[in-house]
Protein backbone atom coordinates (compact mmCIF):
# COMPACT_ATOMS: atom_id res chain seq x y z
CA UNK A 1 0.00 0.00 0.00
CA UNK A 2 2.81 2.40 0.94
CA UNK A 3 4.52 1.68 -2.38
CA UNK A 4 1.29 2.47 -4.20
CA UNK A 5 0.98 5.78 -2.35
CA UNK A 6 4.59 6.62 -3.21
CA UNK A 7 3.94 5.88 -6.88
CA UNK A 8 0.84 8.08 -6.86
CA UNK A 9 2.71 10.89 -5.11
CA UNK A 10 5.46 10.63 -7.69
CA UNK A 11 2.85 10.93 -10.45
CA UNK A 12 1.27 13.99 -8.82
CA UNK A 13 4.49 15.89 -8.20
CA UNK A 14 5.98 15.04 -11.59
CA UNK A 15 3.26 17.04 -13.36
CA UNK A 16 3.86 20.79 -13.79
CA UNK A 17 0.14 21.43 -13.21
CA UNK A 18 0.60 20.44 -9.56
CA UNK A 19 2.76 23.48 -8.93
CA UNK A 20 0.23 25.93 -10.38
CA UNK A 21 -1.66 25.86 -7.10
CA UNK A 22 1.50 26.52 -5.04
CA UNK A 23 2.52 29.39 -7.33
CA UNK A 24 -1.00 30.87 -7.35
CA UNK A 25 -1.26 30.76 -3.55
CA UNK A 26 2.20 32.32 -3.15
CA UNK A 27 1.45 35.06 -5.69
CA UNK A 28 -1.87 35.98 -4.08
CA UNK A 29 -0.47 36.05 -0.56
CA UNK A 30 2.58 38.09 -1.51
CA UNK A 31 0.42 40.61 -3.41
CA UNK A 32 -1.94 41.02 -0.43
CA UNK A 33 1.00 41.37 1.98
CA UNK A 34 2.65 43.90 -0.33
CA UNK A 35 -0.56 45.94 -0.58
CA UNK A 36 -1.16 45.90 3.16
CA UNK A 37 2.45 46.77 3.92
CA UNK A 38 2.24 49.81 1.65
CA UNK A 39 -1.29 50.98 2.42
CA UNK A 40 -2.47 48.94 5.38
CA UNK A 41 -3.30 52.01 7.44
CA UNK A 42 -6.00 53.16 5.00
CA UNK A 43 -7.47 49.66 5.06
CA UNK A 44 -7.43 49.57 8.87
CA UNK A 45 -8.97 53.07 9.07
CA UNK A 46 -11.74 52.00 6.71
CA UNK A 47 -12.47 48.91 8.81
CA UNK A 48 -12.47 50.87 12.07
CA UNK A 49 -14.59 53.75 10.82
CA UNK A 50 -17.64 52.51 12.70
CA UNK A 51 -16.06 51.59 16.02
CA UNK A 52 -13.89 54.72 15.94
CA UNK A 53 -16.91 56.85 16.85
CA UNK A 54 -17.04 55.32 20.32
CA UNK A 55 -13.62 53.89 21.07
CA UNK A 56 -10.03 54.86 20.58
CA UNK A 57 -7.97 51.91 19.43
CA UNK A 58 -4.30 52.05 20.16
CA UNK A 59 -1.73 49.55 18.94
CA UNK A 60 -0.70 47.59 15.87
CA UNK A 61 -4.04 46.33 14.54
CA UNK A 62 -2.63 45.10 11.24
CA UNK A 63 -0.25 42.56 12.71
CA UNK A 64 0.58 39.17 11.24
CA UNK A 65 -2.30 37.44 13.01
CA UNK A 66 -5.02 39.68 11.58
CA UNK A 67 -3.46 39.65 8.12
CA UNK A 68 -3.41 35.86 8.11
CA UNK A 69 -7.09 35.83 9.10
CA UNK A 70 -7.98 38.25 6.28
CA UNK A 71 -6.08 36.09 3.80
CA UNK A 72 -7.64 32.85 5.01
CA UNK A 73 -11.09 34.38 4.60
CA UNK A 74 -10.27 35.22 1.01
CA UNK A 75 -8.24 32.17 0.07
CA UNK A 76 -10.09 29.32 1.72
CA UNK A 77 -13.00 30.05 -0.63
CA UNK A 78 -10.76 29.62 -3.66
CA UNK A 79 -8.23 26.98 -2.59
CA UNK A 80 -10.88 24.25 -3.17
CA UNK A 81 -10.71 25.08 -6.85
CA UNK A 82 -6.96 24.41 -6.79
CA UNK A 83 -7.48 21.18 -4.87
CA UNK A 84 -9.99 20.08 -7.52
CA UNK A 85 -7.29 20.43 -10.22
CA UNK A 86 -5.46 17.43 -8.83
CA UNK A 87 -8.09 15.40 -6.95
CA UNK A 88 -10.59 15.35 -9.83
CA UNK A 89 -7.85 14.12 -12.15
CA UNK A 90 -6.82 11.10 -10.08
CA UNK A 91 -8.91 8.46 -11.87
CA UNK A 92 -10.13 10.32 -14.94
CA UNK A 93 -6.52 11.26 -15.78
CA UNK A 94 -5.58 7.57 -15.91
CA UNK A 95 -8.67 6.85 -18.01
CA UNK A 96 -7.78 9.70 -20.33
CA UNK A 97 -4.24 8.39 -20.84
CA UNK A 98 -5.52 4.86 -21.27
CA UNK A 99 -3.56 3.52 -18.30
CA UNK A 100 -6.46 2.78 -15.94
CA UNK A 101 -7.20 -0.66 -17.36
CA UNK A 102 -3.52 -1.52 -17.17
CA UNK A 103 -3.34 -0.24 -13.62
CA UNK A 104 -6.17 -2.39 -12.32
CA UNK A 105 -4.64 -5.46 -13.90
CA UNK A 106 -1.74 -5.17 -11.41
CA UNK A 107 -1.67 -7.49 -8.38
CA UNK A 108 -3.52 -5.31 -5.91
CA UNK A 109 -7.20 -4.73 -5.34
CA UNK A 110 -9.23 -1.87 -6.76
CA UNK A 111 -9.90 -0.72 -3.18
CA UNK A 112 -6.15 -0.50 -2.49
CA UNK A 113 -5.61 1.40 -5.71
CA UNK A 114 -8.36 3.90 -4.95
CA UNK A 115 -7.27 4.37 -1.33
CA UNK A 116 -3.68 4.96 -2.45
CA UNK A 117 -4.83 7.54 -4.98
CA UNK A 118 -7.05 9.25 -2.41
CA UNK A 119 -4.26 9.34 0.20
CA UNK A 120 -1.90 10.80 -2.40
CA UNK A 121 -4.38 13.56 -3.27
CA UNK A 122 -4.86 14.13 0.48
CA UNK A 123 -1.08 14.56 0.88
CA UNK A 124 -1.12 17.10 -1.96
CA UNK A 125 -4.01 18.97 -0.30
CA UNK A 126 -2.27 19.01 3.07
CA UNK A 127 1.00 20.21 1.54
CA UNK A 128 -0.90 23.04 -0.15
CA UNK A 129 -2.34 24.03 3.23
CA UNK A 130 1.08 23.83 4.89
CA UNK A 131 2.39 26.10 2.14
CA UNK A 132 -0.55 28.45 2.77
CA UNK A 133 0.19 28.43 6.51
CA UNK A 134 3.89 29.16 5.97
CA UNK A 135 3.16 32.14 3.73
CA UNK A 136 -0.06 33.50 5.22
CA UNK A 137 0.76 33.00 8.89
CA UNK A 138 4.50 32.71 9.45
CA UNK A 139 5.58 35.12 6.70
CA UNK A 140 2.96 37.66 7.84
CA UNK A 141 4.12 37.26 11.45
CA UNK A 142 7.65 37.96 10.26
CA UNK A 143 6.72 40.96 8.10
CA UNK A 144 4.01 42.57 10.25
CA UNK A 145 4.91 41.33 13.73
CA UNK A 146 2.65 39.77 16.32
CA UNK A 147 0.46 41.04 19.13
CA UNK A 148 -3.14 40.95 20.24
CA UNK A 149 -5.56 40.01 17.50
CA UNK A 150 -8.34 42.49 16.84
CA UNK A 151 -11.14 41.02 14.80
CA UNK A 152 -14.10 42.92 13.50
CA UNK A 153 -17.24 40.89 12.99
CA UNK A 154 -20.46 42.34 11.61
CA UNK A 155 -22.11 43.06 14.98
CA UNK A 156 -19.23 42.89 17.48
CA UNK A 157 -15.48 42.96 17.77
CA UNK A 158 -13.22 40.37 19.37
CA UNK A 159 -9.91 41.13 21.03
CA UNK A 160 -7.77 38.03 21.51
CA UNK A 161 -4.69 38.19 23.72
CA UNK A 162 -1.44 37.49 21.91
CA UNK A 163 -0.86 34.28 23.87
CA UNK A 164 -4.39 33.10 23.01
CA UNK A 165 -4.06 33.24 19.23
CA UNK A 166 -1.58 30.66 17.96
CA UNK A 167 -3.47 27.58 19.16
CA UNK A 168 -6.56 28.97 17.41
CA UNK A 169 -4.64 29.07 14.12
CA UNK A 170 -3.49 25.49 14.71
CA UNK A 171 -7.12 24.47 15.17
CA UNK A 172 -8.25 26.55 12.19
CA UNK A 173 -5.67 25.01 9.87
CA UNK A 174 -6.52 21.48 11.04
CA UNK A 175 -10.17 22.25 10.38
CA UNK A 176 -9.35 23.82 7.01
CA UNK A 177 -7.42 20.62 6.17
CA UNK A 178 -10.57 18.62 6.88
CA UNK A 179 -12.58 20.96 4.64
CA UNK A 180 -10.08 20.73 1.80
CA UNK A 181 -9.87 16.93 2.08
CA UNK A 182 -13.67 16.94 1.69
CA UNK A 183 -13.24 18.85 -1.56
CA UNK A 184 -10.53 16.40 -2.63
CA UNK A 185 -12.91 13.52 -1.84
CA UNK A 186 -15.66 15.14 -3.94
CA UNK A 187 -13.30 15.66 -6.88
CA UNK A 188 -12.04 12.12 -6.46
CA UNK A 189 -15.60 10.78 -6.46
CA UNK A 190 -16.53 12.68 -9.62
CA UNK A 191 -13.36 11.53 -11.38
CA UNK A 192 -14.70 7.96 -11.29
CA UNK A 193 -17.38 8.83 -13.84
CA UNK A 194 -15.32 10.53 -16.53
CA UNK A 195 -12.74 9.50 -19.06
CA UNK A 196 -11.10 12.90 -19.30
CA UNK A 197 -9.89 15.31 -16.60
CA UNK A 198 -11.73 18.45 -17.64
CA UNK A 199 -15.22 17.12 -16.86
CA UNK A 200 -14.70 16.17 -13.18
CA UNK A 201 -12.51 19.24 -12.51
CA UNK A 202 -15.18 21.59 -13.87
CA UNK A 203 -17.95 19.56 -12.19
CA UNK A 204 -16.16 19.77 -8.80
CA UNK A 205 -15.63 23.51 -9.21
CA UNK A 206 -19.26 23.96 -10.25
CA UNK A 207 -20.57 22.04 -7.23
CA UNK A 208 -18.38 24.11 -4.89
CA UNK A 209 -19.38 27.42 -6.50
CA UNK A 210 -23.06 26.47 -6.57
CA UNK A 211 -23.12 25.23 -2.97
CA UNK A 212 -21.05 28.20 -1.73
CA UNK A 213 -23.52 30.63 -3.30
CA UNK A 214 -26.42 28.77 -1.71
CA UNK A 215 -24.56 28.74 1.64
CA UNK A 216 -23.95 32.47 1.56
CA UNK A 217 -27.22 33.61 0.02
CA UNK A 218 -29.40 35.11 2.71
CA UNK A 219 -32.78 34.18 1.27
CA UNK A 220 -35.03 32.53 3.88
CA UNK A 221 -36.19 29.76 1.55
CA UNK A 222 -32.58 28.51 1.25
CA UNK A 223 -31.81 28.76 4.96
CA UNK A 224 -33.36 25.34 5.66
CA UNK A 225 -31.04 23.87 3.06
CA UNK A 226 -27.83 25.36 4.41
CA UNK A 227 -27.09 22.84 7.20
CA UNK A 228 -27.06 20.05 4.60
CA UNK A 229 -24.50 21.70 2.33
CA UNK A 230 -20.89 20.81 3.11
CA UNK A 231 -19.81 24.29 1.99
CA UNK A 232 -21.72 25.76 4.95
CA UNK A 233 -19.56 23.69 7.29
CA UNK A 234 -16.30 24.43 5.50
CA UNK A 235 -16.19 27.96 6.95
CA UNK A 236 -16.53 26.80 10.56
CA UNK A 237 -12.76 27.32 11.01
CA UNK A 238 -13.74 30.90 11.84
CA UNK A 239 -15.37 29.66 15.03
CA UNK A 240 -11.89 29.20 16.51
CA UNK A 241 -11.58 33.00 16.55
CA UNK A 242 -14.73 33.74 18.51
CA UNK A 243 -14.42 33.85 22.27
CA UNK A 244 -16.88 33.27 25.11
CA UNK A 245 -17.67 35.98 27.64
CA UNK A 246 -18.83 35.51 31.23
CA UNK A 247 -21.74 37.30 32.91
CA UNK A 248 -19.53 40.34 33.54
CA UNK A 249 -18.77 40.55 29.78
CA UNK A 250 -15.13 39.50 30.31
CA UNK A 251 -13.73 37.36 27.53
CA UNK A 252 -12.60 33.96 28.81
CA UNK A 253 -9.07 33.35 27.55
CA UNK A 254 -8.74 29.96 25.85
CA UNK A 255 -12.46 29.58 25.19
CA UNK A 256 -14.44 29.21 21.97
CA UNK A 257 -17.92 30.70 21.62
CA UNK A 258 -19.51 27.70 19.83
CA UNK A 259 -17.26 24.64 20.21
CA UNK A 260 -20.20 22.36 19.40
CA UNK A 261 -20.55 24.06 16.01
CA UNK A 262 -16.94 23.10 15.19
CA UNK A 263 -17.51 19.50 16.30
CA UNK A 264 -20.76 19.25 14.31
CA UNK A 265 -19.20 20.73 11.19
CA UNK A 266 -16.16 18.46 11.51
CA UNK A 267 -18.46 15.44 11.79
CA UNK A 268 -20.44 16.53 8.73
CA UNK A 269 -17.21 16.91 6.75
CA UNK A 270 -15.86 13.53 7.94
CA UNK A 271 -19.15 11.91 6.91
CA UNK A 272 -18.86 13.53 3.48
CA UNK A 273 -15.30 12.23 3.11
CA UNK A 274 -16.36 8.72 4.11
CA UNK A 275 -19.39 8.98 1.79
CA UNK A 276 -17.43 10.21 -1.23
CA UNK A 277 -14.50 7.80 -0.81
CA UNK A 278 -16.77 4.87 0.13
CA UNK A 279 -19.02 5.70 -2.82
CA UNK A 280 -16.00 5.89 -5.14
CA UNK A 281 -14.78 2.45 -4.04
CA UNK A 282 -18.25 0.91 -4.26
CA UNK A 283 -18.88 2.27 -7.76
CA UNK A 284 -15.36 1.64 -9.03
CA UNK A 285 -15.41 -1.99 -7.88
CA UNK A 286 -18.48 -2.56 -10.06
CA UNK A 287 -17.28 -0.44 -12.93
CA UNK A 288 -16.44 -2.01 -16.25
CA UNK A 289 -13.15 -0.32 -17.02
CA UNK A 290 -12.64 -0.05 -20.76
CA UNK A 291 -9.93 2.59 -21.04
CA UNK B 1 -40.26 95.93 52.13
CA UNK B 2 -36.96 96.74 53.87
CA UNK B 3 -36.96 93.39 55.61
CA UNK B 4 -37.66 91.61 52.28
CA UNK B 5 -34.69 93.38 50.64
CA UNK B 6 -32.56 92.44 53.64
CA UNK B 7 -33.48 88.76 53.25
CA UNK B 8 -32.72 88.84 49.48
CA UNK B 9 -29.36 90.52 50.13
CA UNK B 10 -28.61 87.93 52.81
CA UNK B 11 -29.45 85.06 50.43
CA UNK B 12 -27.30 86.51 47.63
CA UNK B 13 -24.35 87.00 49.92
CA UNK B 14 -24.87 83.50 51.40
CA UNK B 15 -24.87 81.88 47.97
CA UNK B 16 -21.75 83.79 46.93
CA UNK B 17 -20.05 82.68 50.14
CA UNK B 18 -21.07 79.09 49.23
CA UNK B 19 -19.54 79.48 45.74
CA UNK B 20 -16.35 80.85 47.24
CA UNK B 21 -16.27 77.94 49.67
CA UNK B 22 -16.45 75.51 46.79
CA UNK B 23 -13.60 77.24 45.01
CA UNK B 24 -11.59 76.95 48.19
CA UNK B 25 -12.42 73.27 48.45
CA UNK B 26 -11.53 72.66 44.82
CA UNK B 27 -8.30 74.58 45.34
CA UNK B 28 -7.43 72.34 48.27
CA UNK B 29 -8.15 69.22 46.20
CA UNK B 30 -6.05 70.62 43.37
CA UNK B 31 -3.20 71.38 45.76
CA UNK B 32 -3.28 67.75 46.84
CA UNK B 33 -3.24 66.55 43.25
CA UNK B 34 -0.46 69.01 42.42
CA UNK B 35 1.92 67.04 44.62
CA UNK B 36 2.12 64.63 41.69
CA UNK B 37 4.22 65.89 38.80
CA UNK B 38 4.21 62.56 37.03
CA UNK B 39 3.38 58.96 37.71
CA UNK B 40 3.66 55.54 36.21
CA UNK B 41 1.20 52.87 37.29
CA UNK B 42 0.54 49.22 36.56
CA UNK B 43 -2.97 47.90 36.51
CA UNK B 44 -5.60 45.63 35.06
CA UNK B 45 -8.09 46.95 32.55
CA UNK B 46 -11.52 45.51 31.99
CA UNK B 47 -13.60 46.67 29.03
CA UNK B 48 -17.34 46.15 29.29
CA UNK B 49 -18.98 47.31 26.07
CA UNK B 50 -21.81 45.27 24.59
CA UNK B 51 -20.19 44.92 21.17
CA UNK B 52 -16.66 44.22 22.43
CA UNK B 53 -15.39 40.84 23.58
CA UNK B 54 -12.11 41.56 25.32
CA UNK B 55 -10.25 39.80 28.12
CA UNK B 56 -8.94 41.62 31.18
CA UNK B 57 -5.57 43.02 30.14
CA UNK B 58 -2.51 44.26 31.97
CA UNK B 59 -1.87 47.93 31.34
CA UNK B 60 0.73 50.53 32.18
CA UNK B 61 -0.45 54.09 32.60
CA UNK B 62 1.80 57.13 32.38
CA UNK B 63 0.90 60.70 33.34
CA UNK B 64 2.83 63.94 33.36
CA UNK B 65 1.62 67.40 34.28
CA UNK B 66 -0.25 69.24 32.96
CA UNK B 67 -2.16 66.80 30.73
CA UNK B 68 0.12 64.23 29.15
CA UNK B 69 -1.37 60.75 29.37
CA UNK B 70 -0.51 57.40 27.84
CA UNK B 71 -1.92 53.94 28.37
CA UNK B 72 0.04 50.95 27.11
CA UNK B 73 -1.42 47.49 27.07
CA UNK B 74 0.61 44.31 27.22
CA UNK B 75 0.24 42.73 23.77
CA UNK B 76 -0.25 46.08 22.15
CA UNK B 77 -3.93 46.75 21.42
CA UNK B 78 -6.04 48.78 23.82
CA UNK B 79 -9.64 49.88 23.46
CA UNK B 80 -10.57 53.02 25.36
CA UNK B 81 -13.63 55.24 25.39
CA UNK B 82 -13.03 58.10 22.99
CA UNK B 83 -11.70 61.14 24.82
CA UNK B 84 -12.58 59.75 28.23
CA UNK B 85 -9.81 57.85 29.94
CA UNK B 86 -7.11 60.33 29.05
CA UNK B 87 -8.90 63.04 31.04
CA UNK B 88 -7.14 63.18 34.37
CA UNK B 89 -8.45 64.78 37.55
CA UNK B 90 -5.55 67.25 37.46
CA UNK B 91 -6.61 68.46 34.03
CA UNK B 92 -10.25 68.85 35.08
CA UNK B 93 -9.56 70.74 38.28
CA UNK B 94 -8.03 74.00 37.22
CA UNK B 95 -9.60 76.59 39.48
CA UNK B 96 -8.24 79.53 37.54
CA UNK B 97 -10.24 78.55 34.48
CA UNK B 98 -13.42 77.31 36.14
CA UNK B 99 -16.23 78.62 38.25
CA UNK B 100 -17.06 76.23 41.09
CA UNK B 101 -20.64 76.16 42.34
CA UNK B 102 -22.12 74.16 45.17
CA UNK B 103 -24.88 71.77 44.20
CA UNK B 104 -25.68 69.87 47.39
CA UNK B 105 -24.40 66.74 49.04
CA UNK B 106 -24.47 63.03 48.24
CA UNK B 107 -23.16 59.74 49.60
CA UNK B 108 -20.78 57.87 47.27
CA UNK B 109 -19.54 54.41 48.30
CA UNK B 110 -20.48 55.21 51.90
CA UNK B 111 -18.57 58.52 51.92
CA UNK B 112 -20.40 61.80 52.42
CA UNK B 113 -19.47 64.11 49.54
CA UNK B 114 -20.03 67.71 48.47
CA UNK B 115 -21.37 68.12 44.97
CA UNK B 116 -19.48 70.79 43.04
CA UNK B 117 -20.34 71.99 39.54
CA UNK B 118 -17.30 73.19 37.61
CA UNK B 119 -18.07 75.51 34.72
CA UNK B 120 -15.21 76.42 32.41
CA UNK B 121 -14.65 80.15 31.90
CA UNK B 122 -12.98 79.55 28.58
CA UNK B 123 -15.59 79.11 25.85
CA UNK B 124 -13.15 77.13 23.73
CA UNK B 125 -12.83 74.47 26.44
CA UNK B 126 -13.69 70.93 25.31
CA UNK B 127 -15.40 70.34 28.66
CA UNK B 128 -18.90 71.83 28.96
CA UNK B 129 -19.50 71.06 32.63
CA UNK B 130 -18.04 68.79 35.27
CA UNK B 131 -19.79 67.64 38.41
CA UNK B 132 -17.44 66.58 41.17
CA UNK B 133 -18.37 64.61 44.26
CA UNK B 134 -15.68 65.66 46.74
CA UNK B 135 -14.99 63.82 49.97
CA UNK B 136 -14.18 66.95 51.98
CA UNK B 137 -12.41 65.43 55.05
CA UNK B 138 -10.04 63.40 52.81
CA UNK B 139 -9.91 65.92 49.93
CA UNK B 140 -10.61 63.18 47.41
CA UNK B 141 -12.80 63.22 44.32
CA UNK B 142 -15.02 60.15 44.64
CA UNK B 143 -16.97 60.65 41.45
CA UNK B 144 -16.86 62.98 38.44
CA UNK B 145 -19.37 63.42 35.65
CA UNK B 146 -17.99 65.30 32.68
CA UNK B 147 -19.92 66.51 29.66
CA UNK B 148 -17.76 67.27 26.65
CA UNK B 149 -18.53 68.96 23.35
CA UNK B 150 -17.25 66.18 21.12
CA UNK B 151 -17.36 62.96 23.11
CA UNK B 152 -20.60 63.11 25.08
CA UNK B 153 -20.91 62.55 28.80
CA UNK B 154 -18.79 60.15 30.77
CA UNK B 155 -18.66 59.30 34.42
CA UNK B 156 -15.65 58.38 36.50
CA UNK B 157 -16.00 56.73 39.87
CA UNK B 158 -12.86 56.42 41.93
CA UNK B 159 -11.98 54.33 44.96
CA UNK B 160 -8.76 54.95 46.84
CA UNK B 161 -6.13 52.88 48.58
CA UNK B 162 -2.46 53.25 49.42
CA UNK B 163 -1.93 56.36 47.28
CA UNK B 164 -4.93 58.32 48.59
CA UNK B 165 -2.61 60.92 50.12
CA UNK B 166 -1.53 61.82 46.56
CA UNK B 167 -5.14 61.77 45.35
CA UNK B 168 -4.35 58.82 43.10
CA UNK B 169 -7.10 56.22 42.84
CA UNK B 170 -6.75 52.47 43.28
CA UNK B 171 -9.65 51.83 40.96
CA UNK B 172 -11.32 53.98 38.31
CA UNK B 173 -14.57 53.05 36.61
CA UNK B 174 -15.35 54.99 33.43
CA UNK B 175 -18.94 54.86 32.22
CA UNK B 176 -19.80 56.30 28.85
CA UNK B 177 -22.40 56.22 26.12
CA UNK B 178 -21.67 54.08 23.10
CA UNK B 179 -22.85 54.37 19.53
CA UNK B 180 -24.22 51.50 17.48
CA UNK B 181 -21.67 49.20 15.90
CA UNK B 182 -22.47 47.43 12.67
CA UNK B 183 -20.28 46.41 9.76
CA UNK B 184 -21.72 45.07 6.50
CA UNK B 185 -21.38 41.29 6.27
CA UNK B 186 -19.85 41.74 2.83
CA UNK B 187 -16.86 43.42 4.47
CA UNK B 188 -16.46 40.93 7.30
CA UNK B 189 -17.20 38.01 4.94
CA UNK B 190 -19.71 36.54 7.38
CA UNK B 191 -22.67 34.97 5.74
CA UNK B 192 -24.43 33.03 8.47
CA UNK B 193 -27.43 34.82 9.95
CA UNK B 194 -27.87 33.46 13.47
CA UNK B 195 -28.36 36.78 15.20
CA UNK B 196 -31.52 37.37 17.15
CA UNK B 197 -32.98 40.91 17.13
CA UNK B 198 -32.42 42.79 20.39
CA UNK B 199 -35.28 43.98 22.59
CA UNK B 200 -35.67 47.70 23.31
CA UNK B 201 -34.42 47.17 26.91
CA UNK B 202 -31.33 45.37 25.66
CA UNK B 203 -30.68 48.11 23.10
CA UNK B 204 -30.83 50.74 25.87
CA UNK B 205 -28.51 48.70 28.10
CA UNK B 206 -26.15 48.24 25.19
CA UNK B 207 -25.77 51.99 24.83
CA UNK B 208 -23.74 52.11 28.07
CA UNK B 209 -20.12 51.10 28.19
CA UNK B 210 -17.69 50.73 31.10
CA UNK B 211 -13.94 50.56 31.38
CA UNK B 212 -12.47 49.63 34.75
CA UNK B 213 -8.82 50.12 35.60
CA UNK B 214 -7.57 48.67 38.87
CA UNK B 215 -4.13 49.99 39.71
CA UNK B 216 -1.74 47.74 41.56
CA UNK B 217 1.36 49.88 41.78
CA UNK B 218 2.27 53.55 41.41
CA UNK B 219 5.67 55.11 40.87
CA UNK B 220 5.23 58.80 41.68
CA UNK B 221 7.47 61.76 40.76
CA UNK B 222 10.35 59.75 39.35
CA UNK B 223 10.35 61.74 36.10
CA UNK B 224 9.08 60.72 32.67
CA UNK B 225 10.55 62.21 29.48
CA UNK B 226 8.18 64.26 27.31
CA UNK B 227 9.27 62.24 24.29
CA UNK B 228 7.65 59.17 25.84
CA UNK B 229 4.19 60.62 25.21
CA UNK B 230 4.74 61.24 21.49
Amino acid sequence: MWTLIQIELYKIFRRPRTYIAFIAVAALIIIIQFGLKLDGKSYADFLMKDIGGTMEIDGNILNGYLICYIMLQLLLVHVPLLVALIAADMISGEANMGTLRLLISKPFSRTELLLAKFFASTVYTLLLLVWLAILALFLSMWIFGTGDMFLMKSSYVVLLSENDVFWRYTGAFVFAALAMVTVAALGFFLSIFAENSIGPIVATMSVIVFFTILSTLNIPIFNALKPYLFTTHMISWKEFFDIQVNDANEAIVGSIQHPQKIVNSALVLVLHIIGFVGGSIWIFKKKDVLS
Amino acid sequence: MRSFLFIVALLISYSSIQAQDMTALVTKVKAKLDQVNDYEAEGNMKTDVSFIKAPIGKVKVYFKKPNKFRLKKEGGISLLPKGGVSVNMSTIITTSDFVALAAGEAVIDGFKTKIVKLLPSNEASEIVITTLYIDEPNLLVRKAITTTKENGTYEMQMSYGAYANYGLPQKVVFSFNTKDYKLPKGITLEFDDNEKPLSEAQKLKNKKGRVEITYSNYVVNKGIADSFFK
